[in-house]
């Protein structure tokens, strides 16, 4: 059966309002909060250790975000850390909270589909991940320049706008996850629990799964004649699962343009090759895209998912 | 707009079957406009359920509904637009204004923003909370929730209004405020279907009632009509008297249905019309007749009295 009238009736007025709460919300000031303290500690850091070898590379200004300096992590893999933390505080209330305060019933009588709600909540949760990456780069970015008095070329620029859109794709992964448990789960503790849980799997653990499961599938990693081939791509094929194996590759090849493969390479595959020189800015975005691409799907195939049983569920509470 | 003589709300053989359960069973309804409905039922009777299906809130298992000249099911837009909704327990965003909050659902109703910065003046003068408009809905009590939330149905302007347990949580002087604003939403010619179990309440907004019993209405009609049915009378008459016998002389007379004794000396007596004047002339002769009042048939009584004759039946 049809129903009539557009589905897309009220998201902007969801979207409006939703963005407007996560803007000014607490839980949102502590999270970017965090984020912005060590994620600017970390590029300071990154910042004096440049100004010590300065003229190394050609793109200083991309080693803003790769470069360690202990004891602090590099920025990427900070952001790694940090950015699901924060989709997960934007959306693991998004549907259950409307229960818990009773206006799920007293919005969804005024004349909008679930779906409004549904899509409006998670644009919303995107555009302030959004806001918040912008305003970090463009922090990271000032700072760059201020200390190391050296603009950003045009290719660099290119390829940081390129992690923005990677990074904003994993969070958006991880509030599909949030928003999905938060439709599973009526209490918000126990939804920002689990989402909590799939984080931690996939942060801490699931790399130290992988070889283990390579392993009983492809036998031992060494064989008599050098690496076992089949292990490797089964343990690749492994930890590509994780949006967080995904997002540090992407990470890697678009901000180290040295990086030409992101997996076991052969000898033959390298003849010819001069190796330590960066890619073109294109080359490695072709090299990503299939991460890129796995991001953007698990992101849309999660969505999916919670939007279905949102629509199934009843609206009583 | 629903045509001339088109009922509001009409609801023919409406099901929903919850797995084994069956929540609402078979539920015929029709509300013409401009009335006042109550639906009435302990709970777990099916009210709330029936309402959510006529919003279009819920898919109904079986039967279909026409809600303002369209169908909730495949036109759910359309019937939204004409119908205010107060669920039971309404909640607000207690961290936002009241304002804050109404604009919300305006914008989501399609309203402009300054339709909104009318229509809610306006609103919030008519459910007397004018002077908190700007305040967060943290600070309100319970009653001043339930105001906003009859305030959010009136700034819709709706043809129809739904309010699920309207006085359910509310202490006996703002119900009867409450009731006030009810009756002034058949004024400005709202249909009203609302839902309780605060029989008493209201009895004294209601054009019909429907009693709700296990997912089916058991009885509808005006107060006085079931009373009729039900307690076999429509007239009850408190007797108070002091002598012997005076239950079986009460009994006598031509028109009396039942005899009950409340207490010492205190009779009560329904009758299928007023009785008053023979009651006083068979009393007056030999016992002293101290007092005679005329009951208005209370809708509690019909429902209990009701529910006790299924119950025994079954």
């Amino acid at each position: 059966m049809r129903r009539e009238g557009s589905p897309l009736t009220g998201v902007g007025a969801v979207l409006a309002k939703e963005t407007a709460d996560y803007l000014s919300g607490a839980r949102m000031w502590l999270t970017e909060a965090l984020v912005f303290l060590t994620a600017i500690g970390a590029a300071y850091a990154a910042i004096l250790s440049i100004r010590a070898t300065i003229g190394e590379s050609p793109f200083l200004f991309l080693r803003l975000f790769t470069m360690a300096q202990d004891p602090l992590p590099s920025f990427i893999s900070l952001l790694g850390f940090l950015i699901p933390l924060v989709a997960i505080a934007i959306g693991f209330d998004a549907i259950n909270g409307e229960f818990n305060r009773r206006t799920m019933s007293r919005v969804l009588a005024q004349p909008i589909y679930r779906d409004a709600l549904l899509l409006g909540k998670f644009l919303a949760g995107l555009l302030s991940l959004a806001i918040g990456l912008i305003s970090l780069w463009l922090l990271v970015i000032g700072l760059g320049l201020l200390l190391l008095g050296l603009p950003p070329s045009g290719e660099e620029t290119v390829r940081m706008a390129g992690f923005f859109v990677a990074s904003l794709a994993y969070g958006g992964v991880w509030l599909a996850v949030a928003i999905l448990f938060s439709i599973i789960f009526r209490a918000p503790a126990t939804a920002a629990l689990a989402a909590l849980g799939v984080w931690l799997l996939f942060a801490l653990f699931w790399s130290m799964i992988a070889p283990f499961v390579a392993a009983a599938i492809a036998g031992p990693p060494d064989t008599l004649f050098g690496p076992n081939l089949h292990y490797l791509q089964i343990s690749q094929i492994f930890d590509r699962i994780s949006p967080n194996t995904l997002y540090a590759d992407a990470a890697l090849a678009l901000l180290h343009p040295a990086t030409r493969a992101l997996g076991p390479v052969l000898y033959s595959q390298i003849q010819g090759a001069v190796l330590g020189t960066p890619l073109p800015a294109l080359q490695s975005f072709l090299l990503i895209w299939p991460q890129l691409a796995g991001l953007v799907a698990s992101m849309i195939v999660i969505f999916a998912v919670a939007y279905i049983l949102f629509q199934r569920q009843e609206i009583r509470a | 707009m629903a045509m001339a003589g088109e009922p509001a709300i009409r609801a023919e053989g409406l099901t929903k079957r919850y797995g084994p359960v069956l929540a609402v069973d078979g539920v015929n309804l029709d509300i013409a406009p401009g009335e006042i409905v109550g639906i009435l039922g302990p709970n777990g009777s099916g009210k709330t359920t029936t309402i959510l299906m006529l919003l279009g809130l819920t898919e109904p298992s079986a039967g279909r509904a026409v809600v303002a000249g369209f169908d909730p099911l495949r036109q759910p837009l359309e019937v939204k637009r004409r119908v205010g909704y107060l669920p039971d327990s309404v909640g607000f965003y207690d961290g936002l204004s009241a304002r804050d909050n109404l604009a919300y659902t305006g914008r989501l109703a399609g309203l402009s923003r300054r339709e909104i910065d009318e229509r809610f003046d306006r609103a919030m003068v008519r459910v007397g909370l004018a002077d908190v408009g700007r305040n967060r809905v943290a600070t309100f009590s319970r009653g001043m929730r339930q105001r906003l939330g009859l305030a959010e149905v009136l700034m819709k302007n709706p043809q129809i209004a739904i309010l699920d347990e309207p006085t359910a949580t509310l202490d006996p002087h703002s119900t009867s405020e409450f009731l006030d604003m009810i009756r002034g939403l058949k004024a400005d010619g709202t249909t009203v279907l609302l839902s309780s179990h605060h029989l008493d309440q209201v009895q004294s907004v209601c054009d019909r009632v429907a009693l709700f019993s296990r997912g089916r209405i058991a009885l509808s009609g005006a107060v006085t009509a079931l009373a009729q049915q039900v307690l076999g009378g429509g007239y009850v008459i408190d007797v108070e008297a002091r002598g012997a016998g005076i239950v079986e002389r009460l009994r006598r007379l031509d028109g009396v249905v039942r005899v009950q004794t409340l207490g010492a000396d205190l009779y009560r007596v329904d009758a299928t019309r007023d009785l008053r004047a023979e009651i006083a002339r068979e009393l007056a002769s030999s016992a002293a007749l101290v007092g005679l009042r005329f009951a208005a048939p209370s809708l509690n009584e019909v429902y209990t009295r009701y529910f006790q004759e299924v119950n025994d039946a079954a």
